[in-house]
């Protein structure tokens, strides 16, 4: 159904609905986090913060793959719609890589007794790609016009999500230079509540992206919608200034003077 | 409760990185709703709306 009042805000019903949802499961996951989820044997306590932590990483993955993605898609189709996706999505990408490095630092503290390894493979690429989405949205900043720039952002969205295989399979492929764990998920070591307050994780988690994701993309469909008002206003002066230049004989006059 | 300096940082940050990362964003969208006609306004509602 078609809205009849003036739209203000970048909210929906959708979005309402997955607001709603947060405000029930953010304080539902921290319940669970705190104060239902066993400690763990090997982390103690320390384990109620892979709660948050690795749902983040993974949606910091699926951010990182959808811009890559619709850099594929601009690069092929020259869709704005597709190259505002890719932005929205490596906005959030960012924010969600960095609270993975902050949180997962903070975590290594009382579990490995260090904050940062720089030998560990799986930090210095999930480095890497933090590094390289900066360098996308930095790229994005540039003074051009809105092709040039979302082809130059394009390229350097696939290579960051081309990382994301690295990142995730480097604790296998270099599993002598890293502190970290294989994944605990798919060996069945977890215990039941530990495995559901994960599950609940995920789902908070990923509502929260795809909640963003909405908002952020409706952002940069209005911003887009701006500039190209903007070009065109320009370009409708620029045309109108020389129409009626041409028109008036004061102009070349004054010109010649 | 072992570690609770450590949880309350992490997950404070997050929250707190995350709801005022939300919070920009909602308000930009508030400005720029307010500057584009809103013929031009498109995918800012849900099919259902």
């Amino acid at each position: 159904m078609q809205r009849t009042e003036k739209q203000e805000f970048t909210t929906s019903r959708g979005t309402r609905f997955m607001g709603i949802s947060l405000l029930i499961g953010i304080p539902t996951l921290l319940i669970f986090s705190f104060l239902l989820s066993p400690a763990d044997d090997n982390m103690d306590d320390a384990v109620r913060l892979i709660y948050v932590h690795v749902p983040m990483a993974i949606f910091a993955y699926v951010a990182i793959i959808t811009t890559g993605i619709g850099s594929v898609f601009y690069l092929w189709k020259k869709s704005r719609w597709w190259d505002t996706v890719a932005h929205a999505s490596a906005e959030i990408g960012l924010m969600l890589c960095g609270l993975v490095l902050v949180t997962g630092s903070i975590w290594g503290r009382p579990t490995w007794n260090t904050w940062w390894e720089w030998g560990d493979v799986r930090l210095v690429t999930t480095l890497v790609l933090f590094l390289m989405i900066l360098g996308y949205l930095a790229l994005r900043q540039v003074p051009a016009n809105p092709d040039l720039r979302a082809k130059r952002a394009s390229v350097v969205g696939i290579i960051a999500a081309v990382n994301i295989p690295i990142v995730n399979r480097s604790v296998e492929w270099w599993e002598n230079n890293t502190l970290h764990q294989k994944s605990s998920l798919t060996d069945g070591k977890l215990e039941n509540l530990t495995l559901f307050t994960l599950f609940l994780g995920f789902i908070v988690v990923g509502i929260s992206f795809l909640w963003l994701m909405t908002h952020r993309f409706r952002v940069g469909w209005l911003a887009a919608e701006i500039e190209t008002e903007g070009i065109a206003g320009v370009i409708e002066e620029r045309l109108n200034e020389a129409n009626s230049g041409a028109a008036n004989p004061n102009y070349q006059q004054k010109d010649d003077v | 409760m072992t570690h609770l300096g450590y949880l309350l940082a992490g997950w404070s940050i997050s929250l707190i990185s995350l709801s005022i990362y939300a919070w920009r964003v909602v308000r930009k969208g508030k400005q720029l709703t307010q500057q584009v006609p809103q013929d031009r306004q498109r995918w800012m509602t849900s099919s259902t709306d």
